[in-house]
Formats: C-alpha cells, sequence, structure tokens
C-alpha cells in the first residue's frame, strides 16, 4: 500500500512537471492531445520506477504547500539578495585579485539529510562559499571561503540567514 | 520591452565575461570553481530572463512555450550546477589537492584525525 502511494505520488508530481513543459502546445493555448498521451506514458514509467527512490529517507513532509510558500519567499527575497550581493563581491575580488582561501569548518546544526542538502545547495550557489563536504554523523559543514576573516567562524558568519532558512523550509 | 531584454543581456554577457577572466586570474581549482560556475550561473541567469522576456512579449503559444521552458531551464540549472560544482571541488581535494595559499584547511585536518 505504502508503495502504491509512493509510486502514485510520484507520478502525479512528473504528470504536473510535463504538463508545464508543454504548456501552450495545443490550438488554443492548451495541451496538444499527443502530449498528454506522451506526458502519461512518461508518468507511468517513472512513477513506478523511481516512486519508492524518491521517498525512501522520508520526504512526505516536503509536500507541504506552507513550506513551498516559504521556499518561494525565501528564493526571491533573502536569497536573491545574498546572491546578487556576493555576485558583485566575488566580481570585484575578480578584477582586483585581493583573495583570502581556506577551507572552514562549522556546525549549522541541521539534522536531516534534506536540511543539509539545502544548506550545502544555497551555500554553493552563493559565489564566494563553496560546500567540499558534509559530515554525516556530526552535520560538521566543510566549505571553502574565498575570503577568510575567522579561521573559525560561526554558521552565520559564513553563509548569514540561510541555516535558519534551512530549519523552516526543510525540517 | 526591448530595452529590458537588452539590459538582460549586457548583465548576463558582463557576468560571463567575469566569470572566463576569473577563470584565467584565480591560482587553483577551488576559487577558479567560484568564478567560473558562479558567475556563469549569475551570468546564465539573466540570459534565461531575457529569453523568458522575449517570449512573454512575442506571445502566442509559441512564446508562452518558449517562455515557460526559459524558466524551467533555469529551474535546472540552479539545482544542477551547485551539485555539479560540489562533486567537482570534493572530488579534488580526496584526490589530494592542496587550496592555493589557504588560511586554514580544516578539511585536512580532519581527515588526520582519521574520518
Amino acid at each position: 500500500m505504502r508503495r502504491l502511494a509512493e509510486r502514485t505520488t510520484t507520478g502525479v508530481l512528473v504528470f504536473a512537471l510535463y504538463l508545464l513543459f508543454s504548456a501552450f502546445t495545443g490550438p488554443w493555448g492548451v495541451w496538444a492531445p499527443d502530449e498528454l498521451l506522451a506526458g502519461g506514458v512518461l508518468a507511468l514509467v517513472v512513477g513506478w520506477v523511481a516512486g519508492p527512490l524518491v521517498w525512501e529517507r522520508g520526504g512526505w513532509r516536503l509536500l507541504s504547500p506552507q513550506r513551498w510558500a516559504l521556499f518561494l519567499v525565501y528564493l526571491v527575497g533573502p536569497f536573491l539578495y545574498a546572491m546578487a550581493k556576493a555576485n558583485l563581491d566575488v566580481a570585484w575580488r575578480v578584477i582586483t585579485g585581493r583573495i583570502q582561501p581556506g577551507i572552514v569548518r562549522f556546525n549549522p546544526e541541521l539534522a536531516t539529510d534534506f536540511g543539509r542538502t539545502f544548506l550545502a545547495n544555497s551555500i554553493t550557489l552563493t559565489p564566494g562559499t563553496l560546500t567540499l563536504d558534509v559530515d554525516d554523523a556530526t552535520g560538521d559543514f566543510f566549505v571553502h571561503w574565498i575570503n577568510v576573516t575567522d579561521p573559525s567562524p560561526s554558521a552565520d558568519a559564513v553563509c548569514g540567514p540561510f541555516p535558519a532558512w534551512a530549519r523552516r523550509i526543510a525540517e | 520591452m526591448s530595452v529590458l531584454i537588452y539590459v538582460f543581456l549586457a548583465i548576463g554577457a558582463l557576468f560571463n565575461l567575469l566569470g572566463a577572466v576569473a577563470l584565467l586570474r584565480f591560482p587553483d581549482v577551488y576559487t577558479r570553481i567560484h568564478g567560473a560556475t558562479k558567475c556563469t550561473t549569475f551570468g546564465s541567469i539573466f540570459s534565461v530572463l531575457a529569453v523568458a522576456v522575449y517570449g512573454i512579449a512575442r506571445g502566442g503559444g509559441e512564446g508562452g512555450t518558449m517562455a515557460i521552458r526559459a524558466f524551467l531551464a533555469l529551474v535546472f540549472l540552479l539545482l544542477t550546477n551547485p551539485t555539479g560544482s560540489h562533486a567537482l571541488a570534493r572530488a579534488a581535494h580526496r584526490s589530494g589537492i592542496k587550496p592555493f595559499r589557504a588560511v586554514v584547511d580544516r578539511l585536512e585536518e580532519a581527515g588526520k584525525e582519521g574520518r
């Protein structure tokens, strides 16, 4: 029963993504029948094969619409601001060549895989910081930082408001 | 509308150029990943946004498809870029490449503790 639920959910999500991908292909701004057929077949195959893998490590809570709303707020608000700021900072370092690189270690105190992946991806997408490794047991992050101001920094010093948002959205 | 497209394209091209310069200027693999993948991401975001705006401006079925697919390309870019650069950097560190002129290397220290 659980397997069936996992496969169905994955299939429905894949079909929704395909609908998005093939929007406006029909004659009046709707979906063409052959696109619907192709999407249905793909959703069945992908849902059946990948379904049990997707939810293996307890991802059900990520389906809550509240988390998605928060994620969108995060994406256009604090994340975009931090990325723009860091992009300009790294652009300046490219021109002047002033770098002070190093690999720092800090613990953002995230417990779940999704929280850690979320934070690691946010850190890597922000210029100037790059996640090298995460210790699975302790949750320590190893981050290559282009401008080390403090050899043993706190999580907030490296990535600002990201850990708090990762806790809010993914944990 | 076309002014907006040109502005987006100009920002995108500028950051892609900076990424290329960073690739030449920075000393080792880690800092080059900073320069190349980061500036390229920001540059690509604006290039893709230009395509999306062009699609919306063009309108109709074709324009709508173009805009939506451009946005989807952006989403997948934002998902795959950090994963890829993380994998590259981690592989580089595991194969023994030391970060150039590093102030600290906590990963190396942790490795000595027998992780």
